[in-house]
């Protein structure tokens, strides 16, 4: 095995630093004695420990030892190098000395906050340290490759924060892709009629955003349209757009809805997708009525011309020589390049049919309450009236908090929004039919401006608040008062018994879920989901809107639940986050890439179906395989698999590695 | 040649040593998930950062074993989700190959394992390092003969 040369490492003055991390680190490990061991290890030329190493004067105290005792190499053990790792970098740099002569040590995340016998935590700082120092000896000067961006970005998802973000990057005069699957942009807030605590009109605060993304030169609306593939890394994207058949030509339409009046059918006859099966719709339809772009999509599933190909086709008379009718549609791809990618594809609201306690799908008067968003909704199926499957107005209802929410049988997590729409929904409910509303809950989550206010206006306004979670949602009655109404049966832990409340309508306050094709769309753009299947960011405080791919942001409700101010703040930082990269023109990448040793290369080709990159090829002139530094994303796969060894990784060199494991494992 | 170790190390109760070789992108950041949720597991692991789990040569294994580990943990991305595409495949093809080296050297299999841990997995870190210690400490200290190791791994690594 490869023991490391002394004679090359004479040259070799190491500095090693150990943070306390506030008592993060130091009430765990004893970070004197580990400082003092450093000290004692061949190369080792000073080594200190203080209470934040990553604060100011930490940085100072490195930058002053390189220039004062002529250090060469930096270890700093610290928290995980996903943290710190660059800021100890730009330390090195700012000293004059190779920003890659440095080996954090990870002794937070991986040792004192997961360690409680201190000896231990003290021996395992200690022998990771030991290995950086015989490690950073080692490290060869590098240097971040360059490469431009491309000056452009795509937004997927055309919710509110996908609109935000696109819109944000358009004004700032960057060409935005702004791809969405539906027919139409608009996203959740499109359904909703009024938005907490203000009380504002979705639509109206809504809908001039979408029209100005339908018709801002510098976005290009791809609607009904899905990524289906990304190449290329940050700067440097290449993505694959399909888009499916609307049946008719976008740029022909323009939106008279003729076509829809003239269908053979007289009604609609297929469950509406926008009102969630409220209301029938056409198979030409369009979604809604401030749909963007305002072009109708033909369905072939219910289109008769689709299924027996002998319709009268008086659609297309009525289009008459606008000729935007094209049945033979296909579906087309179309391949674009970005330097970033946001990816705003929000969320679905969970299935309370996976409650059956609560009768959803059973009783007709049980209602989601997205349902009942688009029932109270002026422009939704019944104009604007809340009313019952027989068209009678409520007396009662009952609002369920929590569905799918705070559950350990489902959802575990918050949904965040749901106290606030539910007392939102409790206000029209009231406003619009005088109806008595129960609201059962666990607890009243209000934080938010003008959130708790809006909470203390509801309890003036006579609505009842019941604490606890309900148990069932019946139709037998148990008293007379009882006949023909929904019995809500809950434990009401404030006063310390079960109530029985028979309501006329019970609303299911459903809670988030992430996408049911999350995790598809997270591998497509190479990015993590948390273990509830929420978008990962690099980092909950420092790096909120980032992911671990580079050049791939997160906006709105795909990261978690989140209401409309925050989804719209979020798309607003992920739209600055895509332009500072944009703006700054190149990008530097870490030079983790591979190369190979010429001379002791064979030429038996092993490496090169190991890339799948397509990053190596072969010279048959020189029989050399040769690494496209600009195509290796340095996982090193090839590195592991040369026969020869003639392959190396920098950063990852071969003796670096083996010397981190023989350094962890040497007890002195 | 791995350090003798030093007498109080002999003499006191044994505490497996293994050599972990985590992923930049999914099972490092499940570890330090595990340390921001503060989970608990036993400190016998040092970890040792590799971009991708297909970097992880055999013979990194070989040396730690030569060197004194008891167990080596690799740990990547699950199947069809790693950053580089297929660099775990590459790896759980090596580890196939490895496992039978090993088995040849008279090192038990369960010193050696690859697992699939997710970012958002840190109870799996957790988890696994759990078990992985509890094996070894019944398992006992690697008993690989260390002239005869170095001799056959040099065969076997040249």
């Amino acid at each position: 095995m490869p023991d490391s040369d002394p004679s090359t490492n004479s040259h070799v003055r190491v500095g090693v630093y150990v943070c306390h991390c506030g008592t993060n680190i130091a009430g765990t490990v004893d970070v004197k004695s580990v400082s003092e061991y450093a000290a004692s290890l061949p190369g080792v030329v000073v080594a200190r420990e203080y209470k934040y190493m990553c604060s100011d004067p930490g940085q100072g105290l490195i930058q002053q030892d390189i220039a004062e005792q002529g250090l060469n190499r930096i270890v700093v053990a610290a928290c995980s190098p996903l943290l710190h790792e660059p800021t100890f970098r730009r330390v090195l740099k700012r000293a004059g000395i190779n920003a890659f002569f440095l080996q954090i040590v990870n002794i937070r995340e991986h040792d004192s906050w997961v360690h409680l016998d201190k000896g231990a935590a003290t021996q395992k700082a200690k022998d990771l340290v030991r290995a950086a120092v015989r490690r950073v000896s080692l490290h060869k000067p590098l240097q971040k490759r360059q490469v431009p961006i491309h000056p452009s970005a795509l937004v997927v998802g055309g919710g509110i924060a996908g609109i935000h973000a696109a819109l944000t990057l358009a004004e700032a005069g960057k060409q935005v892709y702004l791809v969405e699957r539906e027919p139409t942009i608009g996203g959740h807030m499109a359904m909703f009629d009024k938005t907490f605590p203000t009380l504002d009109c979705a639509a109206c605060i809504l809908t001039p955003k979408m029209t100005t993304v339908g018709s801002h030169p510098h976005i290009k609306l791809w609607t009904y349209s899905e990524v289906i593939q990304v190449e290329g890394y940050v700067g440097n994207y290449k993505v694959r757009i399909k888009h499916k058949p609307r049946y008719v030509i976008d740029d022909l339409c323009i939106g008279c809805q003729e076509c829809i009046a003239a269908c053979v059918y007289k009604e609609g006859k297929t469950p509406d997708e926008f009102n969630l099966g409220l209301s029938k719709r056409k198979p030409v339809y369009l979604p809604f009525p401030q749909a963007v772009p305002q072009k109708v999509v033909i369905d072939p599933e219910t289109c008769i011309e689709f299924k027996s190909g002998k319709c009268k086709k008086t659609c297309i008379e009525a289009c008459g020589d606008r000729h935007a009718i094209d049945f033979k549609q296909q579906e087309s791809v179309d391949e674009i390049e970005v330097g970033t990618i946001i990816l705003a594809t929000g969320f679905k609201t969970f299935d309370p049919k996976r409650n059956p306690n609560y009768g959803y799908g059973r009783y007709g008067n049980v209602y989601t309450s997205l349902e009942v968003e688009r029932l109270i909704n002026a422009a939704g199926p019944t104009g604007g009236e809340l009313v019952l499957r027989d068209s009678n107005k409520p007396k009662s209802v009952g609002i369920i908090h929590c569905v799918g929410s705070r559950d350990s049988n489902t959802n575990r997590w918050c949904s965040k929004v749901c106290c606030m729409y539910s007392l939102k929904l409790a206000h029209l409910v009231r406003e619009r039919t005088g109806a008595e509303v129960f609201n059962f809950y666990i607890d009243m989550r209000t934080p938010g401006k003008g959130y708790e206010e809006f909470y203390d206006r509801l309890l003036d306004e006579g609505v009842h608040f019941i604490r606890g979670r309900v148990a069932e949602v019946s139709d037998f009655a148990a008293h007379p008062s009882e006949e023909g109404k929904l019995v809500i049966r809950a434990e009401d832990t404030l006063a310390g018994f079960v109530r029985r409340i028979p309501v006329d309508m019970v609303i299911l306050a459903v809670g988030l879920e992430p996408q049911a094709d999350a995790q598809d769309v997270r591998r497509m753009f190479n990015i993590s989901c948390a273990s509830e299947g929420w978008f990962l960011e690099r980092h909950p405080k420092l790096a909120p809107v980032s992911t671990f791919t580079e050049g791939v942001y997160i906006a709105g409700a795909c990261q978690g639940p989140k209401d409309i101010p925050d989804s719209v703040a979020q798309a607003g930082a992920a739209a600055a986050e895509a332009m500072a990269l944009i703006d700054a023109r190149f990008v530097e990448l870490e030079p983790y890439t591979a190369f190979v040793l010429a001379d002791e290369c064979s030429g038996c080709k092993s490496c090169i179906p190991l890339c799948p990159y397509h990053a190596i090829s072969f010279s048959d002139e020189k029989r050399k395989a040769d690494i496209n530094e600009v195509l290796c994303k340095g996982c090193g796969t090839c590195v592991a698999g040369c026969p020869s060894g003639s392959i190396k990784q920098n950063f990852f060199e071969d003796e670096e590695i083996f010397e981190e494991i023989e350094g962890v494992l040497a007890y002195a | 040649m791995p350090d003798r170790p030093p007498d109080a190390v002999i003499k006191a109760e044994f505490e497996p040593r293994i050599v972990a070789f985590f992923c930049n992108w999914c099972t490092y950041l499940a570890a330090d998930l595990a340390g921001t949720s503060r989970m608990k597991y036993p400190p016998n692991t040092r970890v040792v950062r590799v971009m991708c789990s297909g970097r992880v040569d055999p013979q990194f294994v070989l040396d730690a074993f030569a060197h004194g580990a008891d167990g080596v943990l690799i740990g990547g991305c699950h199947p069809g989700d790693c950053h580089y595409q297929e660099g775990n495949y590459k790896a759980l093809r090596r580890f196939e190959l490895l496992k039978r080296l090993l088995a040849d050297l008279g090192i038990e299999e369960e010193r050696v394992r690859l697992e699939w841990i997710s970012a958002a997995e840190g109870d799996k870190v957790r988890a696994v390092v759990d078990d992985m210690v509890q094996e070894l400490r019944a398992l006992g200290p690697c008993k690989l003969e260390i002239g005869e190791a170095e001799d056959s791994l040099a065969e076997v690594a040249v």
